[in-house]
């Protein structure tokens, strides 16, 4: 006859977001960023097929760090509540606070109960018609949800990388010095990136319907500093 | 937020996860059509041109031999680079178009890219098979799809019957209660090479032709300034040709087709008051 040992739930926790954090510091980071015209999502990302930013609905786009199959399965899960919810009510009817809730139920359900946390750092945001109607959700790999008001960092170097952004971002910023910001936030005082180590996309604030649009590797150059 | 283990995963496809989670509608039991007045859209036509296609439907919906709607449009883009046009039961074909769109957006989002020109078609012919049941209980539809390959460079129709039968055609493709007399006039007019303002003048004219023959299609309402829908899809995507410009070349139509009729006498039906002579 065994018996288990007894382990604190204090302990159980703490041994899960260590797990979760280790794997999630493990990948690059991640900068997204209010500007004039919309919001600016920059990744550090050396591939460019496997991707970490994608367009969820007309006006909200999506962004992991972490395990890729997991934040992918996470954006496939939220691509196809969002179709399902514009095709049962109307496509103004999608937003994406309702959409992070979502995503923080199943991270948290995840965290508490499956074997193992997902590794990953999610965001949720949904351009709106002014700057001060724009979301930024920045979620966690424990279904912790923060509303962010005009950028967020995602991945292991968080911190340090917002600290740094939080001296280069300024409210008035247009797409080409949002970028640079962010860029110079990823890359620190240290490092330089080129457009082959930076994923790239931005919510349109003007755009009629669909308001991602990736800037593709051949025209980064042009709007990097 | 669903859900799938790897194994019984729907796909990238809107419509088969629509499908799992219980969210299609029922098939009808018995003939919708003989108990009830089903709404009817009715012409549209689809024609090749140099850059591309034109594709064009009227406004008319019917429900039996009444006019259940003026305004309706049957011409809707798929994506960028494609559209539908529909004709038959209008409530289930507008149906088909939004969950057509969204199954081209929804495959888009999944895997990151676009299907081809192909890949389309044969997802509308899918569609257009899976209504067969419905199809049989009076509430047909039959589209047309049109696009520019950008693959290919050239614009591209497809027809398809009630069973899903896709079928390509070269030039030109018609569907609806006008279809036969629209048709007739775009084959006429027909040659390779048309330009954008041909092809929109052939595609009105067939309209028009195909209202003035058959019942159940409209032709332009002056009076309330309704023209028929005209789109075209060229390497710069789907263009809604605007009302204006309908209207401009609807005046033209006109002019060409009054100029014919002067000089021509009507017969005069017998009458009594001539005591059946002709006078």
């Amino acid at each position: 006859m065994s018996m288990p040992f007894y382990v604190a739930p204090e302990q159980v926790m703490k041994d899960r977001a260590d797990y979760a954090r280790k794997g999630i510091a493990r990948g690059r980071s991640l900068v997204a960023a209010v500007y004039d015209n919309g919001i600016l999502i920059c990744a550090e990302n050396p591939s460019s097929t496997l991707r970490k930013v994608s367009e969820i609905y007309d006006r909200i786009g999506f962004a992991g760090v972490g395990k890729y199959n997991e934040f992918d399965q996470l954006r496939i899960a939220g691509v196809r509540a969002a179709d399902l919810k514009g095709f049962a009510y109307s496509r103004e009817d999608v937003d994406a606070r309702s959409l992070a809730n979502n995503y923080a139920q199943i991270l948290g359900q995840v965290f508490t109960h499956e074997m193992k946390p997902m590794e990953v750092e999610i965001l949720v945001a949904e351009v709106g018609k002014s700057p001060a109607h724009d979301q930024l959700f920045h979620i966690l790999y424990d279904g912790t949800v923060m509303d962010e008001e005009k950028f967020t960092v995602l991945g292991g170097e968080a911190e340090i990388i917002a600290s740094r952004l939080e001296g280069l971002w300024t409210e008035t910023l247009d797409l080409r010095g949002a970028l640079a910001a962010a860029v110079g936030a990823l890359s620190g005082p240290d490092r330089s990136l080129a457009a082959t180590d930076l994923e790239v996309a931005v919510l349109e604030r003007t755009a009629e319907r669909r308001a991602f649009r990736r800037i593709e590797r051949n025209v980064l150059p042009d709007l990097l500093p | 937020m669903p859900f799938f283990t790897p194994g019984d995963d729907p796909g990238p496809s809107f419509s088969s996860l629509v499908r799992r989670l219980g969210l299609s509608p029922e098939t009808p039991s018995s003939d919708v059509g003989a108990r009830l007045a089903v709404t009817h859209a009715t012409t549209v036509v689809a024609i090749r041109f140099a850059e591309g296609v034109v594709i064009a439907g009227d406004r008319r919906a019917t429900s039996g031999n009444l006019i259940s709607h003026r305004a309706i449009e049957k011409v809707f883009p798929a994506d960028r680079h494609s559209g539908v046009a529909i004709a038959g039961a209008a409530g289930p074909a507008m149906e088909m178009v939004k969950l057509f769109q969204l199954q081209l957006e929804h495959y888009e989002k999944v895997e990151g890219t676009q299907l081809s020109l192909e890949g389309k078609a044969n997802q509308l012919g899918q569609m257009v098979r899976s209504n067969l049941p419905a199809a049989m209980q009076g509430l047909a539809v039959v589209p047309i799809f049109a696009g520019y390959d950008l693959g290919r460079q050239t614009g591209r129709l497809f027809q398809y019957d009630v069973t899903g039968g896709r079928y390509e055609e070269s030039n030109y493709a018609s569907s609806g209660s006008g279809s036969l007399h629209a048709g007739t006039v775009v084959k006429l007019g027909f040659r390779e090479g048309l330009t954008r303002n041909e092809a929109v003048d052939l595609a009105l004219s067939a309209i028009f032709q195909a209202a003035d023959e058959d019942s159940a299609t409209g032709g332009p309402d002056l009076v309330r300034g309704i023209y028929p829908v005209i789109a075209t899809i060229t390497v710069d995507g789907f263009t809604r040709v605007p009302d204006a410009e309908i209207a401009d070349r609807f005046t033209g139509l006109l002019d060409i087709l009054a100029s014919r009729e002067v000089g021509i006498t009507r017969i005069p039906e017998n009458s009594t008051e001539t005591g059946g002579e002709k006078r």
